[in-house]
């Protein structure tokens, strides 16, 4: 576990870079220094939940996703769209308009991802009425929250549901059917998710439970959106009520927080959405409260998401947008979801189990041995008091008390505070002023030639 | 504040303030995972502790809850000025509360506070008078498994 590196789905371009701090400021686990007027990211503290990008005012942290060229490489290529790109265009566009776009715009296939959610959707309803161990459990739909759990909330990880996240079953199964209907071998059939978030891609290229990914990569919606909406304009005019009939109520939900629990009407869950209200949510459960409550929706953007930073449309409009979908649907009972039977037999045989496990990937503490920790952190502890309390940001760490531990660990100076620096040169300037009273101009007596030796022992 | 080998601090909790609640043991669950103290101790302290400082915000007046860390131990001592527990015995017991309806509209006074406390540490103290305050003493060992 020690000498892991972790891929993120993040990247500093340095020559855009000019150090403001706002990624700094904003990062919700303190994962970035500014060190030499550039932004620097902590990867093992780094859970890739794009805050920073967002909030980068030169455009200079880059999410890492696929270019499109990468289809070329495979035969067989499927777009599997995350719901959220679903929500991206006017109410009257519908999921197989959507669909169809991505075949035009050179995908052999585009598979209605929503399907599968909606299985998992009832394969969650099945563990939950199984489940008997302590609660809430904690949905690990949004993969930053499932690696907040790692990093912060190690002691959350039995609570977190094992089963595979639609992408990846979608992937795995998909790739099972093609290779045998097309005659293909697996790997030639590249599986692309459309993803609304850069954390998808490294949840892709590096699984939290360890094992290997069934896609091939992810593309990123604001990548797409343009060429898709010139593509849609091909698209033959369908009948709305028959597409409207193809779309899964359960699945759909999966775009915006709150839809698993309000399409599988769950009475005792809760849905939460932004980093901030989940830590407030898991800080209560560490605590032994919410026991009553039997599932907890989480997803780090705000409303779900149709809130990723690689989304286009404004979030609130998109999360209507599937709100509304999912009213007509039950207003209409339209329940195009896929069989429960058939979902409780496949259940039945583990089909929809995570393979690895979830192991949690708690920060180094500050030193391997306790007694020397105990040491450090009293050092800390003591830095701490000395600094101003202010969280200025100026010395390069976002606050005054992770500036003490960098301080500590050897990643940054005392003197790298500029309230120190003060302190330093009244230091210095007092030695000054006591070696200007020894010296010739107040003292004629002495003969004058002296006076820059002096100078130079004085401040060491 | 700090012992000769050990790490100590001690954190001022306000009584009646149910916005602020909770903060305290966050804090301490900080520092207890920066020192790399087991997890399982940790998840069990942060239980404890929390019940402990709801006692304090629910009962009492202002309190302190003090951490000291060695290489053996983990002990935090809760010190309260508050109405004190009349029937230590009866305190202990699951179900039975003095709550007023106010904090059992809120979620607390199930009367499973001291329970749990007992049932997370290594070691409990008690001491309390009635009208004056009230004292815990929480321990938890760092070289045996419970």
């Amino acid at each position: 576990m020690k000498q892991d590196h972790y891929y993120h789905s993040i990247r500093i371009d340095k020559d855009k870079c000019d150090g403001r701090m706002k990624c700094m400021r904003i990062c919700p686990t303190q994962a970035i220094r500014i060190r030499d007027g550039k932004a620097h990211i902590i990867e093992e503290k780094c859970i890739d939940c794009g805050e920073c990008i967002t909030v980068c005012p030169n455009q200079a942290i880059v999410p890492l996703t696929d270019p499109f060229g990468e289809l070329t490489k495979f035969k067989h290529t499927v777009a599997l769209p995350s719901p959220a790109l679903y929500a991206q265009f006017g109410r009257e566009i519908l999921p197989r308009k959507i669909l169809s776009g991505l075949k035009m715009l050179g995908f052999d296939d585009a598979f209605d991802l929503a399907q599968t959610c909606g299985e998992v959707s009832f394969a969650i309803q099945e563990y939950l009425r199984e489940y008997s161990g302590p609660k809430p459990l904690i949905s690990n739909a949004c993969p930053v929250v499932v690696r907040l759990i790692q990093v912060k909330y190690p002691s959350l990880i039995d609570l977190v549901i094992p089963i595979d996240p639609p992408r990846e079953l979608a992937g795995r199964e998909l790739k099972k059917k093609k290779s045998k209907h097309l005659g293909l071998k697996e790997k030639e059939i590249g599986a692309f998710y459309l993803t609304p978030c850069p954390v998808k891609m490294i949840s892709i290229r590096q699984p939290a439970e360890k094992g290997r990914s069934s896609l091939d990569g992810a593309i990123s919606i604001s990548d797409i959106y343009g060429p898709l909406l010139s593509a849609m304009e091909g698209v033959e005019k369908g009948s709305y009520r028959e597409a409207l009939e193809s779309i899964c109520i359960l699945g759909i939900g999966w775009a915006m927080v709150g839809g698993i629990c309000r399409t599988l009407r769950l009475r005792n869950s809760l849905a939460v959405s932004g980093l901030n209200e989940i830590i407030k949510v898991f800080d209560d459960i560490e605590r032994g409260k919410l026991r009553n409550i039997d599932f907890i929706e989480a997803y780090s953007c705000h409303q779900g998401c149709v809130g990723g930073s690689l989304t286009v449309e404004n979030l609130y409009i998109s999360y209507n947008k599937i709100l509304k979908l999912i009213e007509t649907l039950e207003f209409e009972q339209i329940k195009a979801c896929p069989d429960i039977r058939e979902v409780r037999r496949l259940y039945k045989q583990d089909h929809f189990f995570i393979k690895g496990k979830l192991e949690p990937r708690p920060l180094k503490p500050l030193s391997e041995d306790l007694g020397e920790a105990i040491k450090k952190r009293k050092q800390k502890e003591d830095i701490y008091n000395s600094l101003p309390k202010i969280d200025c940001g100026a010395c390069g760490s976002p606050t005054c008390l992770t500036f003490a531990e960098d301080v500590v660990m050897g990643d940054a100076d005392i003197t790298d505070c500029i309230f120190n620096l003060p302190r330093r040169f009244k230091k210095i300037s007092q030695e000054f002023a006591k070696l200007i009273e020894k010296s010739s101009y107040l003292n004629p007596s002495q003969p004058p030639g002296k006076k820059t030796t002096q100078k130079k022992e004085g401040p060491k | 504040m700090s012992d000769e080998n050990g790490f100590s601090q001690t954190f001022e909790i306000t009584g009646r303030d149910f916005g602020k609640a909770g903060t305290v043991s966050t804090k301490i669950k900080e520092i207890l995972q920066e020192i790399g103290i087991d997890q399982g101790i940790i998840r069990r302290a942060a239980i404890a502790i929390y019940e402990a400082e709801m006692n304090v915000v629910m009962y009492a007046n202002r309190g302190t809850l003090t951490l000291r860390i060695t290489p053996d131990e983990v002990n935090f001592t809760v010190q309260d000025e508050g109405q004190g527990i009349t029937d230590i015995e009866m305190a202990m017991q699951e179900g039975y509360s003095t709550a007023t309806d106010e904090m059992r509209e809120m979620g607390f006074g199930a009367g499973m506070g001291l329970p749990n406390i007992k049932k997370n540490v290594d070691k409990l103290g008690i001491a309390s008078i009635p009208g004056k305050g009230t004292i815990l003493e929480l321990t938890f060992y760092l070289n045996e498994a419970k």
